[in-house]
């Protein structure tokens, strides 16, 4: 690490990495997903829209909608905290323009969505905690909320495999 | 009520999804606690961009539409119904441009639980993408 390495610089690298693993996905884009970075923490966002709604009457937002919100945030969770220290050090810097420079994904395995309450037609947030990361699977656990942060929409657990160098 | 009338409802109730009706979710089969669905591979759907290979999350929204289809036209017709959990386990990818198609069943209803199998095939009816288990809500 260099202390003395200009702001802008730093943010500027950690930004477009994550600009292009994100603009990669053109389900991400469709869904509408974004991600908000603090350091190296990552909160996913899904702004609200009508299409996401899977029960007009109540309404409330699709159920499948949630579990791949949760499913997608887990995806760019392990994806990036897996190349944050080539990215840190220099040693790969993806380019959305450039395909083969973006770092391979994960392959979802299994994933387990625990509904908890019913999706409001709002915005949905979610953060994705990777509990144990091996050279070859991946467990993750993921919560989205929507207005209170203490009252969660849905939790889910998945496991992953990891992209082979 | 003849089997196509429940078919013409079935396709009502998917239209009047929003998230269904923008995925191209089209009802085949549905009766007696099953439901089969299925939709078309799109661009914009696209997961991994080196493979063309379609989202988990979408596999997850049709799976999910198809289970909460079946328990609908259970037997015991419930009057809504909601997702409490759902695993799915992927199997292999969706061959690229390959509709897909999930198949739903409920094999277990009690008075306020439903309890769901489901499986996603692609274009090879053999050996499917995904298999989920769930349960639902069922309100009376």
């Amino acid at each position: 690490m260099d202390r003395n390495e200009p702001l802008h610089q730093i943010k500027t690298r950690r930004d477009s990495a994550l600009n292009a693993l994100v603009s990669g996905v053109p389900y991400l884009t469709w869904l509408g997903v974004r991600f908000d970075r603090r350091g190296d923490e990552l909160t996913a966002i899904l702004p609200y829209a009508d299409k996401l709604i899977g029960n007009p009457r109540l309404p409330a937002i699709h159920g499948g909608v949630t579990a791949a919100f949760l499913e997608t945030t887990a995806i760019i969770e392990l994806a990036w905290s897996a190349m944050w220290e080539d990215l840190e050090s220099g040693r790969i810097a993806p380019d959305a323009a450039v395909p083969d420079s973006l770092p391979r994904l994960p392959k979802t395995i299994d994933f387990t969505v625990d509904y908890l309450r019913s999706g409001l037609p709002r915005d949905a947030y979610a953060r994705a905690r990777v509990v144990r990361s091996g050279r070859r699977y991946a467990s993750v656990h993921v919560e989205a909320w929507q207005d209170n942060r203490s009252r969660l929409m849905a939790q889910a657990t998945g496991h992953f495999l990891m992209p082979q160098p | 009520m003849t089997d196509d009338d429940q078919a013409r409802i079935a396709q009502q109730f998917i239209e009047a999804i929003p998230h269904a009706r923008a995925l191209g979710m089209r009802v085949e089969e549905i009766g007696s606690g099953r439901a089969i669905i299925s939709m078309p591979w799109a661009e914009h759907l696209v997961g991994d961009p080196r493979t063309g290979v379609i989202h988990g999350g979408v596999v997850s929204a049709l799976m999910d539409t198809c289970c909460g289809a079946a328990v609908m036209v259970h037997p015991s017709n419930p009057r809504s119904t909601a997702t409490i959990d759902l695993r799915i386990d992927y199997m292999r990818a969706a061959t690229p441009g390959q509709r897909i198609t999930a198949r739903a069943e409920c094999y277990h209803m009690t008075r306020s639980v439903a309890f769901l199998r489901a499986v996603a095939l692609d274009e090879d009816g053999e050996n499917p993408v995904a298999s989920a288990t769930g349960a639902f809500t069922a309100e009376r």
